[in-house]
């Protein structure tokens, strides 16, 4: 169980996530002391006031905007799981290939502090008492998760490839 | 059943008869592209190969293009280092399309790729940047991806795990009015679909208004269907796309062109008329907050910037300075150029735009993203409003998430700059490029940026209505022809 860290609206842009001038660091172990750099939420967060483990909330196409992989690689960073009720399409690849956590759950009902839990592909708000069903992963997509993100997984199939000729 | 475009090029990709919307392929790679973020690509590349014992080698070094164009030259020495970190890989792995910081050869990456060659009808473009989208002006699938996911691509030469998107085909049919450019159609389009209405779709666009648009057009509509959520647009090849590839681009030979099928199945048809779009505008702080040029009008104005991957082309340009010519911009408001490639920007110099941006009182800036991102330049104060031909509005996106930016065409963009506020271009007055009584240049093919009748004060509505129609097609063709 953890607190939704931070409620967002709809349209989340990866500016918004992270903004395009902090662009020229790169490294995921670098990105996340710019996570949501014009927000409060950033001296929140390396102020050390955000649990690992915290949810974000947003509503719809989080994520839009530029392909930045910062943008998720910035959240993975300081272990923030998000749930929102769909995403753009670049950052949940990228979120997939990075191994950020995140859920797509269309009815998500949650505000800040609220108390959630993920059981049975549901999300469920312990604060409010409702659960809301989270929409499964594609199959495809779910092996890269499993492996534990693109990176593990392209190793794998470059060892295969190797073997082969 | 038959197929989209991309399910045809997808059945291509991976070499089997049919395809269709929901399956998971693994498309061979034709291209793919990388700009800046080459820096993290490197970095998830060499990770892949960690601890293999293998030698991490690219799949095909002739199939990768780097282009630096996000802050060049560097803004900072983190940005230099990046940059020297990846012209040493390009230098190793012996990737040949690769575009330094250059003033004969250098530009924003989704004009350095048509212009060269680099995309072929038909084939799968992926590139480390959203508006990777823009290359299906020239009939590839062409998407954008994260920088570890181009790694795998990098090493594997095939992207992982992609699902067949579904199609929403978009029919333009009429003639655009004067002062009214594909930008208007496409924020028009992005209004009406909204941020995320195409997400993980294509967008085909269709109809006469596309089929006598020049690729530059093209790339305009295609550049921005990312900002509906699209996974990209495309355009069907045709007679335009093989002018464009063995004249702008210099190929001598082009692929066989193929479109979709008669009776393929699109998840939505819609119809745009053209002939009766207003030029638009979008508000801040999303892309999709469209509203017709009169619900602007009259907002104040302190940047005016005229340039990037979308509207940085010499249709652009032209556009911009026939109405510009002979006019200053106005005192209070910064006005920034920066042509989409180096070849543009000579272009551009040879036709005479320049000295006009100069002359009103722009800045006219070296090809790259520029302000467009807000890294690097042109970044804005607080509280300013800009009026920009790029593609994105959000918060913070021109460097300051406490000003406001406005998005348009660039003959809206410079119409404003004459008078500091949001100005309808066909309210304005257009210079005659064509051989006019004085000194008109020896017109070279035949008028290229166009002009209304040159005495009216073009102030009447009615007579430009009524002038408009015969006269757009006009406009296209000779900015086709201008280029070489
Ligand atoms: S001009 Fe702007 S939108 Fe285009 S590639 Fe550069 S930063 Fe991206």
């Amino acid at each position: 169980m953890a607190k939704v860290a931070l409620k967002l609206g709809a349209d989340v842009s990866t500016d918004i996530i992270y903004p395009g001038r902090f662009m020229a660091t790169v490294l995921p172990t670098e990105t996340p002391q710019y996570a949501f750099a014009d927000l409060e939420f950033n001296k929140k967060l390396k102020a050390k006031e955000v649990a690992p483990g915290s949810f974000i909330v947003a509503d719809k196409n989080f994520g839009c905007g530029s392909s930045r992989e910062q943008a998720a690689s910035c959240l993975t960073g300081w272990g923030l799981k998000v749930i929102a009720k769909n995403f753009a399409r670049i950052f949940m690849q990228n979120s997939i290939n990075v191994g950020l956590n995140m859920v797509i759950c269309p009815g998500i009902e949650a505000s800040e502090g609220d108390e959630l839990e993920i059981e049975n592909g549901k999300v469920v708000n312990k604060t409010s008492n409702r659960s809301f069903d989270i929409v499964p992963m594609p199959k495809a997509r779910q092996a890269i998760i499993d492996a534990g993100g693109l990176i593990p997984f392209a190793r794998k199939l470059v060892l295969q490839a190797k073997g082969r000729s | 059943m038959g197929m989209t475009m991309v399910e045809k090029i997808l059945a291509r990709a991976t070499g089997q008869a049919a395809v269709k919307a929901g399956d998971v392929l693994e498309p061979k790679v034709d291209l793919a592209m990388s700009h800046e973020n080459g820096a993290l690509v490197i970095n998830q590349f060499n990770e892949i190969y960690k601890d293999t014992g293998l030698e991490a080698r690219v799949w095909d070094p002739a199939k990768i293009a780097i282009i630096f164009d996000h802050r060049v030259p560097a803004e900072s020495s983190k940005t230099a280092t990046n940059q020297k970190k990846i012209r040493d890989f390009v230098a190793r792995q012996g990737i040949t399309k690769f575009h330094d910081i250059r003033g004969d050869e250098g530009g924003i990456c989704h004009q350095i790729l048509p212009e060269n060659g680099y995309v072929l009808p038909g084939t799968v473009v992926v590139g480390t940047d959203s508006h990777t989208t823009s290359h299906g002006a020239l009939g590839a699938f062409s998407f954008g991806i994260g920088a570890t996911e181009m790694a795998a691509v990098w090493a594997l030469g095939k992207i992982l795990n992609v699902e067949v998107p579904g199609t929403i085909k978009v029919v333009v049919e009429g003639a655009l009015p004067r002062g009214v450019e594909p930008k208007d159609i496409v924020l028009n389009l992005v209004g009406k679909l909204t941020a995320e209405g195409a997400n993980f779709k294509v967008i085909e666009f269709h109809g006469s208004t596309i089929r006598r648009m020049s690729t530059s057009g093209r790339l305009v509509l295609c550049n921005m269907t990312v900002e509906a959520g699209a996974t990209s647009g495309i355009v069907p090849p045709d007679a335009e796309t093989v002018h464009y590839l063995k004249g702008e681009a210099g190929l001598k030979a082009v692929p066989q062109l193929f479109g979709p099928d008669a009776d393929a199945a699109y998840d939505q048809v819609i119809e745009i008329d053209a002939s009766r779009l207003e030029p638009q505008i979008a508000f801040p702080h999303t892309v999709d907050n469209v509203k017709p040029i009169g619900a602007a009008k009259g907002i104040k104005v302190q940047q005016i910037v005229i340039g990037s991957c979308t509207n940085g082309r010499l249709d652009d340009l032209a556009s911009a300075a026939a109405i510009l010519k002979g006019k200053k911009v106005a005192r209070g408001v910064r006005m920034l150029v920066f042509p989409a490639s180096s070849r543009i920007y000579q272009q551009a110099l040879k036709k005479g735009y320049v000295e006009t941006f100069m002359k009103a009182g722009a800045v006219v800036m070296n090809s790259g993203c520029g302000p467009c991102l807000g890294v690097h330049q042109g970044a804005l104060a607080d509280g300013d409003k800009a009026l920009a031909t790029t593609n994105r509005n959000f918060k913070g996106r021109m460097g300051n998430p406490n000003a406001e930016v406005y998005l348009s065409s660039a003959a809206t963009a410079a119409a404003s700059a004459v008078t500091g506020e949001i100005t309808d271009p066909r309210t304005v007055t257009v210079a005659r490029a064509k051989a006019a009584p004085k000194k008109a240049k020896p017109a070279k093919a035949r008028p290229k940026a166009k002009v209304a009748a040159k005495k009216p004060k073009a102030k009447a509505v009615k007579r430009k209505a009524a002038a408009g129609k015969p006269k757009a097609k006009p406009v296209r063709k000779p900015a086709k022809k201008g280029r070489k």
